[in-house]
């Protein structure tokens, strides 16, 4: 087991490694277009072959990585940080918290954000930089990714208001900041972390999802979100396999980390 | 009642409201351009259209979808039915294929099996609704095919999580060091401590299930409720987004609320 | 198996053979999006304007294949010397689709409806030349005249696209004069039509035409799958294909695909020139100075653009009239050569230097501005982003935004909030009379500038002379020197920066047969009375 999760740390660190490092080398010009050479296959030249405007595809892969793995984490952990603000707090305390909680909750999850994300793009002056509006979009989502994991975290915290280790704490005492910190918090940990592992590659693809609202990466900048809209017309899904180099990178990354993670928190 | 006003004034301060593409169509002269432009002057007062819109809706007049040109209430009798089963079959079909993964895993607690599983929820969640839908189309598959495929990675990520969360409670190292067999200790004392979490995740799908139905019958041309909502938020439709806004709330949080009171009634002392 | 199983299970063959041949003469294509209304004085979108042209019937129609105007419902037609009168001497013995008599009151009846100002058609507003009303007056049971307040530039033409509506039959605008009537509509799913019963045109051996039965036509606005089942034969045509999704079925299946051709449309940006825009002061300056759009036009690589975007099915375009408008282009104008050398001439002209790669106007700005267009058109965001490069190899910096459409829509049509904008331009008629009110300095659409009280620059002003004059021209000819001066101006001046011409990309199906695809909308069914379905030649035994 521990060997597994050292091949899959690893295999994690390696990637982002890899994708960080590999996008500050010249060589790796992501906007070149060699419009002589339009959707070719792989060569010396471009590792991965090239895409429709003739455009390094490995050059754009690890930019696009780097971009997406640097912010869809950091975004993730906005979520969860609001998720468990939102959604643990109230479920532990309980009455009316609880309540107001989970009716802000439900109305988050039914309402359209689309049009708040239409607003949030016309405020944006249309010169934005295209590092500025990906990072502006990832925290949007961040913002906006919290209420289905607060959901269940209200549903566990309230489970654990009624468990006995917990009655016994507050029958002796223990202050109720010490009792969600050194106690409930603990035992969230493992739902914090799987939504943590879903919101990932969730807020990867919203990311290439909203470039229709006119946020998300602009060109010529890529993103791993971007690259795997590619992949949704039938002409993307030929036997070239190259072209599923994106989502073989998303995959690899976000599974070893979540076998990683899943292999600590087994009790041995 | 409130998500149905936030709703709306979302969508009436959107850009693009009152927008039809129509005023580029350079044969039509400026007066009726102009009258394009001011054929939704009652939707700009958003309080007064909100509270009109409520006062039709109890008397059952939903109004008339302006992109589509059809009495509101048609459109959603047309389509609720549509989308109710191809989002519940989705969810069937995930749920059923998450619930028997993680009891299979719980028996085989191998690495053979724990890593592909993984794999395979990695790359279902890292897939675009859009390539899922071609794939399912090029081979022939339904929409709630695409659907289950987009529900079953969060469900089993959950699902799994919370049975490992059991495994290590003492009442089932107990159970388990005595001798009490795997499917006993699964069924009688794994599932009751988690139901409660279990209702609130289903609830939680319902709703994930309707936001996975949007880009899958818009991308399948599935006539349900879901390709109706990309379509009117697309065309700004105010009225009729405001009818399939409020029919989703009011979905997902009977779900929500339904879920709560199933747990709460588990929860209940002997 | 006893007597009564086999019996049964002939029964059942027998149907599922009736049913299959039922289905078998049936044409199968896609409309892209729902229908807004079936009736046809209405019409303003894609697919109503598919239903419009399958059910109605006009008194003129248009060869899409020869150009030229053919009688239909009426024998014959004269317009009168002053443009302002057109008088029709109709078809007897035609009926509507349910059995009421076409007359001469129908026609007078459409008019009205038409022209009814509560209806904001855009066919009606064609009509519209001055002030006062249309009336139509019912000279004889088989013969009408319709009046105009002001002469009518191309007005027989006009009447392509207007269905004649009854004015008895109970089912009122679906009643139908065309080969086919609305049987069935699903809404999100299909519209399903059938066979005019009542249809007065015969063929040669005098059978009654249409030859196909029925037509379904399902909603699906997806490409991708349209494509794929194009390919496996579950439907027969598709009208405007994309470039890449051609080359994909050319090489699979060469017979299913035709290029006929540069089509009509055309592929453009141009710069906000409008003085009260929310831009800075400094942009505006450099969008309205004829030599940075000249600039900007010689700095993009339209031979690129046809061959990367295109894969060449496409040819640089020229101005606003495609070289598929045989008598309406100016073939006098030549394409914009690419020439970086020369953009950055005309840019230093204007005071604009090229500093270690960057270009700054006179003030020292950084010349920097962003392309919106619209999110969801692959070739256009591609086109951008070409664009992109080929001027950041003259040192300006461009940012390309995709947006919504309606959100596009507001910016350039209300807010004014936007430098620069990538859209196309699709022509539906052949008269440039179509595009008056893109030039007219005083409209609603005349992009770069709208709603003129007065024209801002004198080529404007004399753009605004020229089309006035070809709009009440009677004679082609002499409206063609006008337009040919416009096309003329629009080239030194660059409002529009034209980019290229696409060509008419369509799939037919091998089983369809006299089917001729042509530039003009509808380019792959507009002899729909005349195509046939491989599989009906061989139950009619020939």
């Amino acid at each position: 087991m521990k060997r597994m999760r050292v091949a899959a740390v690893t295999l994690a660190c390696a990637l982002v490694l890899i994708s960080v490092a590999g996008s500050f080398i010249p060589r790796f010009n992501y906007s070149r277009q060699d419009r002589e050479h339009v959707n070719c296959g792989p060569s010396c030249r471009h590792w991965l072959g090239t895409d429709d405007l003739g455009r390094d595809r490995f050059a754009r892969l690890l930019h696009g990585s780097r971009i997406s793995i640097l912010l869809a984490p950091a975004a993730a952990a906005v979520s969860m940080l609001l998720a468990f603000g939102i959604g643990a707090i109230p479920g532990f305390a309980g009455g009316f918290a609880e309540r107001a909680a989970k009716t802000a909750i439900d109305l988050v999850l039914s309402i359209p954000w689309l049009f708040l994300l239409l607003m949030v793009r016309a405020t944006l002056p249309l010169n934005t930089s295209p590092a500025a509006s990906v990072t502006i979009t990832f925290l949007v989502l961040g913002l906006l990714g919290w209420a289905a994991p607060a959901r269940i975290l209200l549903a566990r915290a309230r489970c654990m208001r009624q468990a006995e280790f917990i009655i016994l704490a507050r029958s002796t005492g223990v202050a109720p900041l010490w009792l969600l910190c050194k106690h409930v918090m603990p035992n969230l940990r493992p739902v914090l972390l799987a939504q943590f592992w879903i919101s990932v590659p969730i807020f990867i693809l919203s990311e290439a999802n909203l470039s229709i609202l006119g946020l998300g990466v602009a060109e010529p900048l890529p993103s791993l979100g971007s690259l795997l809209r590619e992949l949704e017309t039938v002409l993307s899904l030929r036997a070239d396999i190259w072209r599923f180099a994106p989502p073989v990178m998303l995959v690899l990354i976000v599974s070893s980390l979540q076998i990683a993670v899943s292999e600590r928190e087994v009790p041995q | 009642m409130e998500g149905g006003l936030v709703s709306a004034t979302l969508v009436r301060y959107a850009p693009g409201f009152g927008a039809d593409e129509r005023q580029l169509d350079a044969r039509l002269s400026s007066d009726s351009i102009q009258a394009i432009q001011n054929a939704n002057a009652e939707e700009r007062n958003i309080v007064r259209f909100y509270f009109a819109s409520i006062c039709k809706t109890f008397r059952g007049d939903l109004g008339m979808s302006r992109s589509l040109n059809r009495p509101i209430r048609q459109l959603l009798q047309e389509r609720t039915a549509v989308t109710a089963v191809v989002a519940g079959r989705g969810l069937v079909v995930a749920w059923s294929a998450a619930a028997l993964v993680v009891f299979t895993t719980w028996f085989f607690r191998t690495p053979a099996l724990g890593i592909p599983i993984t794999l395979f929820s990695g790359t279902l969640l890292c897939l675009p609704a859009g390539v899922l839908a071609l794939l399912a189309i090029i081979l022939n598959q339904p929409g709630y095919v695409v659907i289950a495929l987009i529900v079953y990675p969060k469900v089993h990520r959950y699902l799994s999580n919370l049975v490992e969360a059991a495994r290590g409670m003492p009442h089932i190292v107990t159970a388990r060091t005595k001798g009490t067999s795997e499917s006993r200790v699964f069924f009688w004392h794994v599932i009751p401590v988690i139901k409660g979490e279990v209702l609130a995740l289903a609830g939680v799908s319902i709703g994930l299930g309707i936001s996975a139905a949007i880009p899958v019958e818009a991308l399948c041309g599935i006539p349900g409720i879901g390709q109706l909502a990309w379509q009117s938020a697309l065309g700004r439709d105010l009225p009729l987004l405001n009818s399939v806004s409020m029919l989703v709330i009011a979905c997902v949080v009977l779900a929500n609320s339904g879920a709560d009171l199933l747990g709460d009634e588990q929860r209940q002392p002997a | 198996m006893n007597r009564r199983s086999f019996s049964l299970l002939i029964c059942l063959v027998l149907v599922v053979f009736l049913n299959t041949a039922v289905c078998l003469d049936e044409l199968r294509f896609y409309l892209r999006s729902e229908p807004k209304t079936f009736n046809p004085l209405a019409v303003a979108d894609d697919s109503s304007e598919t239903i419009r042209y399958l059910t109605g019937g006009v008194l003129l129609r248009l060869n899409r294949d020869t150009q030229k105007l053919e009688p239909e419902l009426a024998t014959s037609w004269t317009v009168s010397k002053d443009g302002k009168q057109i008088t029709f001497i109709l078809r007897p013995a035609i009926y509507f689709s349910d059995g009421t008599p076409f007359t001469a009151q129908d026609v007078k009846y459409t008019m009205d409806q038409l022209m009814n100002p509560e209806l904001h058609s855009p066919t009606a507003d064609s009509f519209r030349s001055g002030n006062g009303k249309v009336e139509g007056t019912v000279l004889a049971p088989g013969k009408i005249a319709i009046h105009f307040p002001a002469p009518v530039a191309g007005l027989d033409r006009l009447f392509d696209q207007v269905a004649i509506v009854s004015s008895q039959s109970p089912r009122k605008e679906m009643a139908a004069l065309g080969p086919y009537y609305v049987f069935d509509y699903k809404p999100g799913s299909y519209v399903y039509l059938r066979k005019n019963p009542n249809y007065w045109k015969r063929d040669a051996s005098g059978r009654q035409l249409p030859y196909i039965n029925a037509i379904k036509l399902e909603i699906q606005p997806n490409r991708d799958i349209e494509l794929m089942r194009f390919s496996r034969g579950e439907i027969h045509l598709i009208n405007a294909m994309d470039a890449d999704y051609f080359d994909r079925l050319s090489t699979s299946s060469p017979a299913m695909v035709h290029d006929v051709g540069a089509s009509l449309d055309s592929e453009q940006m141009w710069f906000n020139q409008v003085s009260t825009a929310p831009i800075p002061a400094y942009k505006l300056q450099w969008f309205t100075s004829r030599n940075f759009r000249r600039a900007i036009s010689a700095a993009i690589n339209r031979d690129d653009l046809c061959k990367v975007v295109y894969n060449g099915h496409a040819r640089p375009a020229v101005g606003p009239v495609s070289p598929a408008n045989k008598f309406w282009f100016n073939f006098h104008l030549q394409p914009v050569r690419f020439d970086p050398q020369a953009a950055l001439q005309l840019l230093r002209q204007d005071g604009f230097q090229l500093t270690a790669g960057k270009l700054h106007d006179r003030d020292g700005h950084a010349v920097e501005f962003s392309i919106v267009t619209n999110a969801g058109n692959r070739a256009r965001e591609r086109m951008a982003t070409m664009i992109q490069q080929d001027l950041r190899a003259i040192g300006i910096a461009v940012n390309v935004v995709s947006l919504d459409f309606p959100s596009l829509i507001q910016r350039i049509t209300q807010d004014f909030n936007y430098e620069a904008v990538l859209l196309g331009l699709v022509n539906v008629e052949l008269d440039p009379n179509e595009q008056l009110n893109v030039w007219l300095s005083s409209s609603e659409t005349h992009q770069w500038n709208p709603r003129q009280k007065t024209p801002a620059t004198p080529w404007e002003a004399e753009i605004d002379r020229l089309m006035r004059a070809q709009a009440s021209a009677m004679d082609d000819n002499t409206r063609k020197k006008s337009f040919d001066r416009v096309q003329e101006i629009v080239a030194d001046q660059v409002p529009f920066i034209y980019l290229v011409n696409k060509n008419a990309l369509t799939g037919i199906s091998p089983s369809v047969e006299n089917a001729k695809p042509v530039v003009l909308r509808p380019q792959t069914y507009w002899n729909i009375e005349n195509l046939k379905l491989a599989v009906e030649r061989a139950s009619n035994g020939k």
